[in-house]
């Protein structure tokens, strides 16, 4: 029975939760929904192990929906460029529905909790199947879904602030041009080679060697969809009111995961099919996206510096670190794609411990959380905002946190491209992340108003805890994130196709 | 005992301090007697680990990998023995000046300040004896951080502007200069272990060297080469034990050091002196070391000028780096010695006559020198030794760093450093002169502080006598430097 189950983990992976999210979406249970979604979650994870043994046995995995055959049927691809990402997303998803429960709470009408679970699934779901998915139509489909269902999350903020009813009409509205421009995209593409599989198309895309006008322009629509959708700088704007209005542990599962996933399949898309253009390819990275990479680097940080609002700050915060990761995609190498994913995990573990803690706060002080309200919580909520140092060294990259060995590896990558540029303007980032980190620091710490310190919540703190201290393993022991990243850069850059 | 064993016990002991001085929060005494305990058990420590270095036993400990061919790793180098020396014995001294100076001031948060002075000396104890950059890159964010606290100490607005300002620019500095230029090395040589001679010759491209130097000059915020010195000045406004300890021997030793160990055991003499890529950087010294005898000149607050007079004292220091001469760094590294000593003991005279007579500024010190005897004596002891008088240990340092500039041919150099010397003077006897001629007819209330007083006697006459044992420092001075 087991083994059946483990038979289609590619498939369960995704449909597991989405099929969960419907039976919990009209419980009025305060509590079962998120037993459940924890328990699917636990599956879940237990299937994403079950892959990466297969992985590190066969090296693919090409799972056929119905049996139907690609290019027809609908496929599934697990290699070694997603195995990583998956294993993250998996680890991270249940340790956030964890920490959820508690902000749920508080933050919500207790009556929703099950249909705020059932997003909450639905949302891991699909953006699940963004990371695995073979099919460049199918992945509009979860798109959309994860968009729908991150949505509706964000507008549960309601509660606490009004606002975030605009930021959630915001996300729709951009987010469907995006997914429009993407839909165009495919559409062309389609037109042109009659396929939707990624395989497919690279061969059927083969024939125009020259490349055709149409084909171009669907690419083009393509690309920029998906910029939208993963907040790259100057099509960010839905992002921050998003991140900062959603209820905390929203914030949390989107900041960690959702632009991750996909950055992710952008990647893929750039390097395992428009890779048979590469005059094509090297005109998008070097004016398009390493541009705007820098620009979104230094006046998402600059913005940041001036937010007053912390989960604001965190959001402008992450444009400019999606801004570190593009900048690193868009180097064309081994080196730079390398950096580029160790950086996507190593992001996607401080911000969403950031945001856990900010989170906290929140629901702590019944407000939302600006820097003056932050005075004396050092002495006050000891173990989080100990957490939350961590993290913020992490941010800056100093040694000994994981965001170290990303800024290590960006140099490096940018060194042997001989980007002196760039070198200069990450550095001189990095040190002006310090300033917005420390009038946080400043004011947790160093206020003149001192508080005794009080209790903290376990269920709360525990998977904060964990967050921090991984991050400081990951800086010690950095050899996983930096195996998985490079097995992500071997097979992408060797053309790997099948 | 191993060796390796010793240096944990030295790097760990101050934590312990601070651990204890917590623990024991609410008994004053107790509390503020870790940091003598703990000054004592790491001056044994690392007077014991002097002597090894003098007997060529090796110090070395290593943790865990970091990424390729960097480990965290701590390895006694003969400068680092030096540094850590000063810093433990100093510290001493300086727990006891902090008991009286903390509570004849009146300061609150006592506790918090006991803790982070002591973990600033953790920092500064790691960096002495890091094995390789990146270890030591480590300490010196975190002294940084932990001085932090130090510096803001009394919480009002001026001490949080300070605050910031030393935050920005030592944390800035670094983060734009020190790290890249320590990505930049690793990067073109795969290592960034201390090794006798250095570890960039035949590896990078000598026509870089000039903008690595400059990097890391640069990066290098605490050694407060012009322009990059107003974070100094601006911790002024912290409690005198921190200025005396960190600001005048600690934090900016760490610079100091941090500069010529990275010229010492990583780019090498030799390579500097075949491709003179630092000659600028002698000028740029120069510079610093004029403007600011000059600026001292014009400050009438005492610690303003004993800061100012600090920003030109370091500039001696890299001064000797950048001339790379063995003669020049063995002045170089014989100056962290004798400039610690020297400065220290002029910062505890400062706060004496704070804590005692409540006055700041050298104006007010009318007639003060027959009222406070012992400190102004201390205080002229101090700064005899900063001029470079003989028989005092200053004088030593100075006299190899002029030998190393004319040993370059550097005459203009040996000049300005004599012009200095006469600026020196002026400024750093001008108190004295003040204290001794002439009177005032205000009455001064004396308060009682004794352990602020004895402290900087102890220190002046130790620049006495250390002239005369000055062989026992440069037998480990010079065992290193070998070109």
């Amino acid at each position: 029975m087991f083994n059946l189950f483990l038979d289609d983990a590619a498939a369960l992976v995704v449909v597991l939760p989405l099929l969960i999210s419907a039976i919990i979406a009209f419980m009025p249970s305060k509590i079962w929904p998120w037993i459940i979604s924890l328990v699917t979650l636990v599956l879940h994870l237990v299937l994403s192990l079950n892959l990466l043994k297969e992985i590190s046995i066969s090296g693919l995995i090409i799972y056929e929906f119905g049996n139907w055959e690609p290019p027809w049927g609908i496929s599934f691809k697990i290699d070694g460029v997603n195995i990583g990402l998956q294993l993250l997303f998996s680890i991270f998803a249940l340790i956030s529905t964890f920490y959820s429960r508690k902000i749920f709470l508080s933050e919500i009408d207790s009556r929703d909790s099950g249909k705020a679970y059932s997003l909450w699934l639905l949302a891991i779901g699909s953006l699940n199947g963004i990371i695995l998915t073979n099919d460049i139509f199918n992945l509009f489909v979860f798109l959309e879904i994860s968009a729908l269902a991150s949505i509706s999350l964000i507008a549960l903020g309601a509660g606490q602030n009004r606002k975030a009813l605009l930021a959630a009409f915001n996300y729709l509205i951009i987010g469907a041009i995006g997914a429009t421009f993407y839909v165009i995209g495919v559409g062309f593409a389609y037109a042109m080679t009659g396929t939707l599989n990624m395989n497919d198309l690279v061969i059927q895309l083969a024939q125009y060697s020259n490349g055709q006008l149409a084909i171009f322009a669907g690419m083009s629509f393509m690309l920029i969809g998906l910029m939208v959708k993963a907040a790259i700088f100057p099509v960010h704007i839905w992002l921050p009111p998003a991140y900062s209005y959603a209820p905390s542990a929203v914030s949390t599962l989107l900041a960690a995961l959702a632009t991750k996933t996909i950055l992710y399949f952008f990647v893929r898309l750039l390097y395992e099919v428009f890779i048979i253009y590469p005059s094509y390819l090297s005109l998008f990275l070097d004016f398009v996206l390493y541009p705007l990479s820098l620009l979104a680097i230094f006046i998402g940080t600059l913005i940041a510096i001036y937010q007053d609002d912390i989960k604001k700050l965190l959001a402008f915060s992450s444009i400019a670190q999606i801004g570190y990761i593009t900048l690193a995609l868009s180097l064309k190498d081994h080196s730079g794609i390398t950096s580029g994913f160790i950086h996507i995990f190593n992001h996607a573990l401080i911000k969403g411990g950031l945001f856990m803690t900010v989170g906290y706060f929140a629901i702590l002080q019944k407000d939302r959380v600006t820097l003056s309200s932050l005075k004396g919580f050092g002495y006050k909520y000891p173990i989080t905002s100990f957490a939350l140092l961590i993290c913020g060294l992490s941010l800056i990259g100093l040694p000994l946190t994981n965001g170290f060995i990303s800024k290590l590896y960006l140099f490096q990558a940018l060194y042997t491209n001989q980007m002196y540029f760039s070198i200069a303007l990450v550095a001189v980032s990095s040190a002006l992340a310090v300033a917005y980190f420390w009038k946080i620091v400043e004011q947790m710490w160093f206020s003149e108003i001192k508080f005794k310190s009080e209790k903290e919540d376990a269920y709360i703190y525990l998977p904060i805890l964990i967050i921090t201290v991984s991050i400081i393993v990951f800086g010690i022991y950095s050899s996983p994130i930096i195996e998985f990243s490079n097995l992500s850069a071997d097979y992408l850059i060797s053309g790997y196709q099948n | 005992m191993s060796n390796s064993f010793l240096i944990i016990l030295g790097i760990i002991t101050p934590l312990f301090a601070a651990l204890f001085s917590y623990v024991c929060r609410y008994n004053n005494n107790l509390r503020d007697s870790f940091g003598i305990i703990g000054g004592l058990f790491t001056f044994l420590v690392s007077l014991k680990i002097f002597h090894g270095i003098q007997n060529n036993e090796i110090f070395q400990i290593t943790f865990f990998t970091l990424f390729d061919g960097v480990d965290f790793t701590f390895k006694v180098t003969a400068l680092g023995s030096i540094f850590s020396l000063v810093a433990s014995s100093l510290w001493i001294l300086a727990s006891i000046y902090t008991i009286g100076y903390m509570r004849g001031a009146g300061e609150k948060n006592q506790t918090r300040f006991v803790i982070f002075y002591s973990i600033a000396i953790h920092a500064a104890l790691a960096i002495a004896w890091s094995g390789n950059l990146l270890v030591l890159f480590i300490f010196y964010e975190i002294l940084t951080f932990s001085t932090f606290p130090l510096v803001g100490h009394k919480q009002n607005a001026e001490s949080q502007s300070a605050g910031r300002l030393y935050l920005s620019i030592l944390v800035g500095t670094s983060l734009i200069f020190f790290l890249p230029a320590i990505f930049w090395i690793w990067l073109e040589t795969g290592t960034l272990d201390f090794q006798d001679g250095g570890i960039l010759i035949n590896r990078f491209p000598a026509e870089y060297l000039s903008l690595l130097i400059a990097m890391l000059v640069f990066g290098i915020g605490k050694a407060a080469i012009m322009p990059i010195h107003r974070w100094l000045p601006a911790a002024m406004v912290a409690p005198t034990p921190v200025s005396a300890l960190l600001h005048a021997v600690a934090v900016v030793k760490a610079g100091v050091f941090s500069f010529l160990v990275v010229i010492v055991y990583i780019v090498g003499p030799e390579f500097l002196l075949q491709t003179k890529s630092s000659d600028w950087l002698v000028w740029l010294a120069c510079f610093t070391i004029m403007a600011s005898s000059i600026i001292a000149i014009t400050k009438d607050d005492l610690k303003a000028r004993l800061a100012y007079s600090t920003i030109s004292q370091l500039s001696y220091i890299i001064l000797g780096a950048a001339l790379a001469s063995s003669l020049a760094l063995k002045g170089a590294s014989f100056h962290i010695i004798t400039h610690a000593l020297g400065k220290i003991t002029l910062f505890f005279c400062a706060g004496a006559i704070y804590v005692t007579a409540h006055i700041k500024k050298v104006s007010e010190l009318k007639g003060m020198g027959f009222k406070l005897p012992l400190i102004f004596f201390a205080y002229t002891l101090g700064a005899l030794s900063i001029i470079g008088v003989p028989p005092f240990i200053g004088s030593w340092s100075k006299f190899y760093l002029i030998m190393g500039s004319i040993e370059r041919e550097f005459i203009v150099v040996a000049i300005i450093l004599g012009i200095s010397s006469l600026l020196n003077i002026y400024y750093l006897l001008q108190p004295v002169v003040i204290g001794f001629t002439q009177t005032s007819r205000r009455e001064v209330k004396l308060a009682k502080a004794p352990l602020t007083v004895w402290p900087p006697v102890i220190t002046g006459l130790s620049c006495l006598i250390f002239f005369f044992y000055a062989n026992y420092f440069l037998n480990n001075v010079s065992g290193v430097i070998v070109i």
